[in-house]
């Protein structure tokens, strides 16, 4: 009874129970209700997460809201948790981001609705849990959690190619947990062997003893694990497949939170844990993410598909992201931050966008379209104040991180940013011309000539995307001011020099002896 | 902080973003026509009336001290990066606000009537209030990065105005191609920015706003990038920036394709105050050209050189915008020639002269092209004088004071021009600066003869425009016949009141014979070879050169050609197809589960049920571990 007090007393623990009990409610909830259900459980877990964000002091840069249970004595696994800036904004884009997706797939869902609901409500409780994780089982815990509702909001819910694209999904992104897995083990073995302690507390693995070789190797899996998820080139053709098989609701949450899984990984586990290592693959992740703004720029300028389009956009803004963190430089840092809450913003709405298009008219050819502007000129105005969010466009939200970002790691890679110049440029380029395809010109196709404008539950949805996107354009210090603390952190822990080699331990296969 | 704390600023910005806010939100339905264009101008006669207060109390200070400030909040903070949402109200920004508010009220009163009727009335006078928004924050920025939303936004009205008739995909096409070019540019200014600011980090600086900037500048040279020095590198970055703006080779290509949107726009946007924006930015960074001689000659070299390009392929045109569009970019050249000289006051002269003349001009068209019911080829015109009377007699005026005729606007402010250059850029930039004076006398000529004079060759019949059309270009034409005079002196002492004005010498005059000169050789040519005798002539010996220079020297094929293109196919056939489809997902990702699939298959042949075959694999299993504990 007081552990269930405990875990239910504190918000941060609610904002991950909450999703995850009322997920399990829907299949008590009467058929033609769930809907409405589902949006209530969301609702309230937002409401949950702006108690946090409240409760929230932006001045102190430790861990808030900490909760710690422990849970497997035995390997000292612990159910810790607490957040910090970096975490809050992830979760309040979450939180945000839910009742949305819920609402745009009021519509398009006919079948199974139940399942549907709670695979979402389940993923909400996943994700959440993932940025609240203090403790590394249960980081990867909720790491996998995530990882199944998704696949079967895809492959079940899902386009033409589902399975296929499901299943890629699945894979793509196991290799690398393997991986990460089989890190993790190590490196609790490793600070067990150091200390004589088991733990899988990740504040307290930031103090560990590892040599600058072990580093390396582990540094390389979790890096591996986290790179296909942002989905940093070479990494990204799962992407593609995905979004575009996925439902709407899928492809915002997958865009919106999913990618961002992979940067808060670096930012709360490689990079603090394997600082020594981190410096010497940060110019290469900042490189390969460099790459990903061009040539995803340019891939996403070739696409005729929308969906496509706006995936491979994504490669290219978390391109930026990764230059941001990799620079471990507060401007730098604190820019991809607000870019990814950003990203979660504009490309969110970009595929709600899509799927307003495609709810009426069934295709995501940009061909299909054209001439938008006059039947529905709500959706043109909206379309328009996106798109320019997603380019960048000073006022907007985009212009705020890419700014940062780029104003900070250039200091740091001088060259490499001078190259990420080239997005804004490019980003222009394929966005304004699938703008243009879509939305101006005349109609040319007559089934467009009846198409209705945004309904009023499409509204709903869309409205409070743009109040923040306009919000943080124009006045982004709120957001800043509560991420700094934690981006300081950051820089602070992958300064750590790693420990001089202690010589005798070793693991092998036969276990780990001193 | 220096200056003067001066909080009615903002709202020098706040009334075109209320009127934006007003004619966007409520729109046709609910405002409607009339009300929407009273508010749409109303909001800007409102911004004039403020700038012209900030104006008065600005003259009240002493001369040393004329700054106004005012700072709205902390825009972005973030450690080692921070900028305030911050105004500035020095005598530069000054005459920027009286020129954009001033020009941009009367071409509200002109748009009212050109657009009377039109189905986007609300939509049109909101994208105008949002650009007037926009010009004044980029005018008034206290720091490099508000001027780069400022800078930014004119650009994305640009683009809306430009395809304001989105139906047409052509038009859509051109303001797409305005936004793109422009951020080719803003690249630019982006890097010499990153470059400046990461340099001055360096030495322990982070603020960015103009006054520290100019005070920290010097430390810029002690820096070299790639050889050269830093001053150099980013003054250069940044007049890339500005030639992407203020239209300049090679990225004027925008420009001429901006007339696709309705002329008043043309007007404003694309003639007397967006397009200046890189000539404002030079003359408000002219701290940094001063360290940088070297960028300053490119500037010049720049401006000269597109000046005299643009004349060439406006002598041939034969939409009466298209030459208007040209004739912008080479007197846009002009002033950058002035900037290159270091003459940044006489380049900001040239800006204020010409934003009187070529509204008037391009209103002028819009009269024409109103009255003619929507047709832009000269040579379908003619004889206008006798149906157009009053629009006759005022694009008189602005033809005339573009043609530099002694006495009107724009032979001040060229004529300080060339005598500036002939002093730094020496007697071949100075040539090149007189003869593109013939030949802008030529074309306006040709543009003139060909609309007004001789006979109708149109059958259509043409009608005068209303007063709410010909009044607001009364006022510009006043301003194009007296603007020179009034301001050659007044400007200067108020711009640089520190500065030296010696009168000028009689070399001064010697140069000023020459440029009239060659002025009225351009325009009596003009008269000649506009008959159909001549001009057919000429066009029949020098037909190759005829047709190159008519279509304008193949710029926009070549860029299409060596870059567009070839990007776009490596992007799709490269990138797309071999990368990503083929290497990465073909052969690494479905290889690989391929190849799984394929080892599943291998390994799934032992299970082939033989008992032998499974003993003996056990055998040897067994001898294997029993090895390997022993």
């Amino acid at each position: 009874m007081e552990l269930l007090t405990t875990l239910l007393g504190t918000p941060l623990s609610q904002a991950i129970l909450l999703p995850a009990v009322w997920g399990l409610g829907v299949f008590l909830c009467p058929r033609g209700r769930t809907k409405h259900y589902a949006l209530a459980g969301t609702l309230l877990t937002l409401l949950a997460a702006i108690r946090l964000w409240t409760g929230f002091d932006a001045a102190n840069a430790a861990m808030q809201f900490s909760l710690d249970l422990s849970w497997l004595p035995v390997y000292g696994i612990h159910y810790q948790l607490g957040i910090d800036g970096i975490s809050l904004l992830m979760i309040a884009l979450t939180a945000f981001l839910m009742p949305i997706s819920v609402l745009a797939s009021f519509n398009y869902i006919k079948e199974s609705e139940r399942a549907y609901y709670a695979c979402l409500l389940f993923l909400e409780a996943a994700m959440i849990g993932v940025f609240a994780a203090l403790d590394l089982f249960v980081f990867y815990l909720f790491w996998e959690a995530m990882l199944i509702p998704m696949y079967f909001l895809i492959g079940i819910w899902g386009g033409p190619r589902r399975v296929y694209a499901a299943l890629k999904f699945f894979l793509y992104t196991m290799a690398g947990s393997v991986l990460m897995l089989a890190a993790i083990l190590w490196v609790v073995a490793a600070q067990h062997a150091a200390t004589g302690v088991w733990t899988f507390s990740i504040p307290a693995l930031y103090g560990g003893a590892l040599t600058e070789q072990a580093q390396f190797w582990l540094f390389a899996a979790f890096g591996l694990a986290f790179a296909v998820k942002v989905p940093l080139f070479p990494f990204h053709t799962w992407l593609p497949d995905a979004h575009v098989e996925a439902p709407t609701a899928g492809s915002v949450l997958l865009a919106g939170v999913l990618l961002k899984m992979g940067v808060y990984g670096y930012l709360r586990l490689a990079v603090p844990l394997f600082p020594q290592a981190a410096h010497t693959f940060a110019p290469w992740l900042a490189g390969l993410g460099v790459v990903g703004i061009i040539y995803g720029s340019l891939v996403a300028w070739t696409q005729r598909d929308m969906k496509k389009l706006v995936a491979y956009s994504s490669v290219a803004h978390l391109g930026t992201v990764m230059l941001g963190i990799m620079a471990f430089e507060p401007a730098a840092v604190a820019g991809a931050v607000l870019q990814m809450v950003n990203h979660g913003l504009s490309t969110g709405a970009l595929f709600l966008l899509v799927g307003v298009l495609y709810e009426r008219r069934h295709t995501r050819i940009t061909e299909d379209y054209g001439g938008l502007a006059k039947v529905m000129p709500g959706f043109a105005a909206v379309f328009m104040i996106v798109t320019l969010s997603s380019v960048g466009m000073p006022g907007l939200n985009g212009f705020i991180g890419e700014v940062l970002v780029l104003f900070g790691a250039f200091r740091v890679y001088p060259w490499l940013t001078g190259f990420a110049v080239a997005g804004v440029i490019l980003s222009a380029v394929y966005m304004l011309g699938m703008y243009q395809q879509a939305v101006f010109g005349p109609l040319r196709h007559t089934e467009n000539k009846i198409l209705p404008d945004l309904s009023f539950r499409e509204w709903a949805y869309l409205l409070p995307i743009l109040v923040f996107i306009l919000l943080i354009g124009v006045y982004p210090n709120p957001f800043l001011r509560r991420a700094m603390p934690a981006v300081g952190n950051y820089i602070q822990l992958s300064q750590r020099q790693a420990a001089p080699p202690p010589a005798d331990v070793k693991i092998s296969l036969g276990g780990i002896r001193k | 902080m220096e200056g003067n704390y001066y909080p009615l600023l903002k709202w020098i910005l706040a009334a075109p973003l209320a009127g934006f806010l007003l004619n966007g939100l409520l729109g046709k339905k609910l405002l409607g026509e009339r009300a929407g264009g009273v508010i749409g101008s109303l909001a800007i006669l409102a911004s004039f009336i403020l700038a012209a207060m900030a104006f008065t109390d600005l003259l009240k200070l002493p001369v040393e001290n004329r700054l106004l400030r005012d700072t709205l909040y902390s825009w972005i903070s973030a450690g080692t990066f921070g900028v305030d949402a911050a105004f500035r109200f020095d005598p530069l920004s000054a005459v920027m606000a009286l020129i954009v508010t001033g020009v941009s009220f009367l071409i509200h009163v002109y748009s009212t009537g050109y657009m009377h009727g039109d189905e986007g009335y609300n939509r049109y006078f909101a994208y105008l209030n949002l650009f007037v928004f926009f010009m004044l924050t980029l005018v008034l920025a206290d720091n490099p990065l508000v001027m780069f939303v400022g800078w930014e936004g004119v650009g994305l009205c640009s683009y809306l105005l430009i395809g304001f008739w989105y139906e047409d995909p052509e038009k859509a096409a051109a303001g797409k191609k305005a936004f793109i070019t422009n951020r080719v540019g803003d690249a630019g200014f982006l890097l010499g920015l990153m470059l400046a600011a990461a340099l001055l980090a360096a030495k322990g600086v982070l603020a960015l706003d103009f006054a520290s900037l100019e005070k920290n500048a010097p430390l810029l040279t002690s820096f070299t990038v790639l050889g050269i020095g830093a001053p150099t590198v980013i003054c250069l970055l940044l007049f890339f920036g500005a030639t992407g703006k203020s239209a300049q080779f090679p990225l004027y290509v925008w420009l001429p394709d901006a007339m696709a949107g309705p002329t008043p726009v043309s007007a404003l946007i694309h003639a007397a105050t967006m397009v200046t924006a890189g000539v404002y930015m030079l003359a408000r960074l002219h701290f940094l050209y001063a360290l940088a001689p070297k960028a300053l000659e490119v500037v010049m070299l720049t401006g000269c050189f597109t000046a005299f390009f643009a004349a060439v392929i406006a002598l041939l045109q034969k939409d009466i915008k298209k030459v208007l569009a040209y004739s912008t970019v080479s007197q846009l050249g002009y002033m950058f020639m002035a900037a290159g000289a270091g003459a940044f006051s006489a380049s900001v002269f040239h800006l204020a002269t010409h934003a009187f003349f070529k509204a008037l001009l391009f209103l002028g068209a819009g009269s024409v092209i109103h009255g003619m019911s929507g047709e832009q080829d000269m040579f379908k015109m003619g004889g206008l004088r006798r149906e157009m009377p009053f629009t006759f007699l005022l694009v008189a005026a602005g033809w005339l004071a573009i043609a530099g005729v002694p006495g009107l606007s724009g032979f001040y402010s060229k004529d300080l021009i060339l005598e500036k250059v002939f002093e730094h850029g020496g007697l071949l930039i100075w040539g090149v600066g007189v003869l593109t004076a013939g030949l802008t006398a030529f074309y306006t000529t040709r543009l003139f003869v060909l609309t007004f004079l001789r006979e109708r060759r149109a059958q259509k019949h043409a009608h005068e425009s209303p007063l709410s059309m010909t009044l607001p270009m009364t006022a510009l034409a006043l301003l194009a016949v007296a603007g020179g005079f009034m301001l050659k002196d007044r400007l200067f002492t108020f711009l640089e009141p520190v500065a030296e004005h010696a009168p000028a010498g009689p070399e001064a005059a010697r140069l000023m014979f020459i440029s009239v000169a060659a002025g009225l050789t351009g325009l009596a040519g003009a008269f000649a070879l506009t008959l159909p005798k001549p001009a057919n002539f000429l066009k029949n010996t020098m037909s190759h050169l005829h047709a190159v220079v008519f279509h304008k020297f193949y710029v926009d094929e070549i860029y299409s050609a060596f870059i567009v293109k070839p990007l776009k196919t490596f992007a799709g056939r490269v990138l797309f197809q071999l990368v990503d489809a083929g290497l990465i997902d073909g052969l690494m990702v479905n290889g690989s589960a391929r190849a799984s699939y394929a080892a599943g298959r291998l390994l799934a042949r032992a299970q082939n049920g033989r008992l032998d075959v499974y003993a003996l694999v056990f055998a040897a299993g067994v001898a294997l571990m029993l090895y390997w504990i022993i």
